[in-house]
């Protein structure tokens, strides 16, 4: 997911080009407060008329206690935004107040139930709050961490080896699969330091995290080699579900694959290789069959 | 009506100024207007027009926008001149 300045048309115009699975166009914290009426006009434009393909859109709003909150709402729903995203969520109840405002929007216009909702947790009382954020509107399709904010709010700085950040993302990994919903992990945002950014990439992947928050086009590349299967990975998966395909026939659910033991976990995990190397373009759909 | 201003100089991005006249007067700098001057200024009068702006001055400086910034543009500005909001709240 990377993240677009929602006042610089130069950007959102060329943004898809580089491929990111979806991309984030920001009205909250990179657009000043003088210029919020001109950035949602613009996200508003350019969401009704540039072709961003397949990837997936999503907006980042202002909280909406705050004057721009709701117009952001009614501008991105008319626009037919994908996916808004919360910033700074921290309890339930604010998920429930955005899904009414959004169906609002929604009556309005004809179009009930078409927007998603995904929320940014970025504070101590959001991360314990993280299951019933998680599962406080069927609109919510993600749960992500917005490091900056937390570590502020923990009173504590960001360091290469993400020690503070532990807890939220476990948390948050463990919220999002509890509610069946998808986790997305924080931004890094040292361009010129490429080698912690690929560890980094390679722990939240470790942790469980289904994808990894970008500032940078350059930064795509990193995220797909770590998420991206590799041939091997998938031929492994391959065998697993034709070997559990075979045993199922011969009505049995314990296989033997290359003389480990294959179960129900083994198969999932396959199973998620195969689906992820069919998103990612390695192979087609046919393939994975 | 009062003067405002929406936009930047920067690359894709397009200035507009606007204050109060009589009638509708379009005043255009773009490197390429040679080429989509005449399309730039339709997607102003048009996005005006909308907006129920008859009379206007609008001063506007290219920098290879695409008609969805040139419109969002126009409107930012015409919001900040006239007070008058397109969103409800």
């Amino acid at each position: 997911m990377m993240f677009v300045p929602g006042n610089n048309p130069g950007m959102m115009a060329d943004a898809h080009i580089y491929g990111p699975d979806s991309i984030m166009l920001d009205l909250e914290d990179s657009v000043t407060m003088a210029e919020k009426d001109a950035a949602r006009l613009l996200v508003y434009n350019a969401l009704k008329s540039i072709d961003y393909g397949n990837t997936e859109m999503v907006v980042r709003i202002n909280p909406l206690s705050t004057p721009y909150g709701r117009k952001d709402v009614e501008a991105v729903v008319k626009a037919g935004v994908d996916v808004i995203r919360m910033p700074k969520t921290e309890t339930a109840a604010e998920v429930r107040e955005l899904e009414a405002e959004i169906l609002k929007v929604e009556e309005e216009i004809g179009a009930v139930g078409r927007t998603q909702i995904m929320a940014a947790i970025e504070s101590a009382l959001g991360i314990v709050n993280a299951y019933e954020i998680a599962t406080a509107s069927k609109r919510m399709m993600g749960i992500a961490l917005g490091a900056e904010d937390y570590s502020a709010n923990l009173k504590t700085n960001r360091t290469p080896g993400g020690a503070e950040l532990l807890l939220a993302r476990e948390t948050i990994v463990v919220a999002a699969r509890a509610a069946g919903i998808a986790c997305f992990d924080t931004v890094y945002s040292n361009l010129d330091d490429m080698e912690t950014f690929r560890k980094e990439v390679e722990l939240i992947k470790t942790l469980g995290f289904d994808g990894k928050s970008i500032i940078n086009p350059r930064q795509i590349e990193v995220v797909n080699s770590v998420f991206v299967p590799t041939e091997k990975e998938i031929n492994k998966a391959r065998a697993v579900i034709a070997g559990i395909k075979e045993a199922k026939a011969k009505g049995s659910g314990v296989i033997s694959v290359n003389g480990k033991m294959v179960d129900r976990p083994v198969v999932i995990r396959a199973e998620r290789t195969i689906a992820l190397a069919v998103a990612a373009g390695v192979i087609s759909e046919e393939e994975a069959l | 009506m009062k003067e405002a201003t929406a936009g930047t100089l920067e690359s894709g991005d397009i200035l507009i100024q606007i204050a109060p006249s009589k009638g509708l007067e379009i005043e255009l700098q773009s490197s390429v207007e040679a080429q989509f001057g005449r399309q730039i200024r339709e997607v102003i009068g048009e996005t005006l027009a909308g907006l129920g702006i008859k009379d206007a001055y609008v001063r506007a400086v290219d920098k290879g926008a695409l008609d969805c910034t040139i419109r969002a543009r126009v409107t930012a500005a015409a919001v900040r001149a006239t007070g008058e909001d397109v969103w409800k709240d």
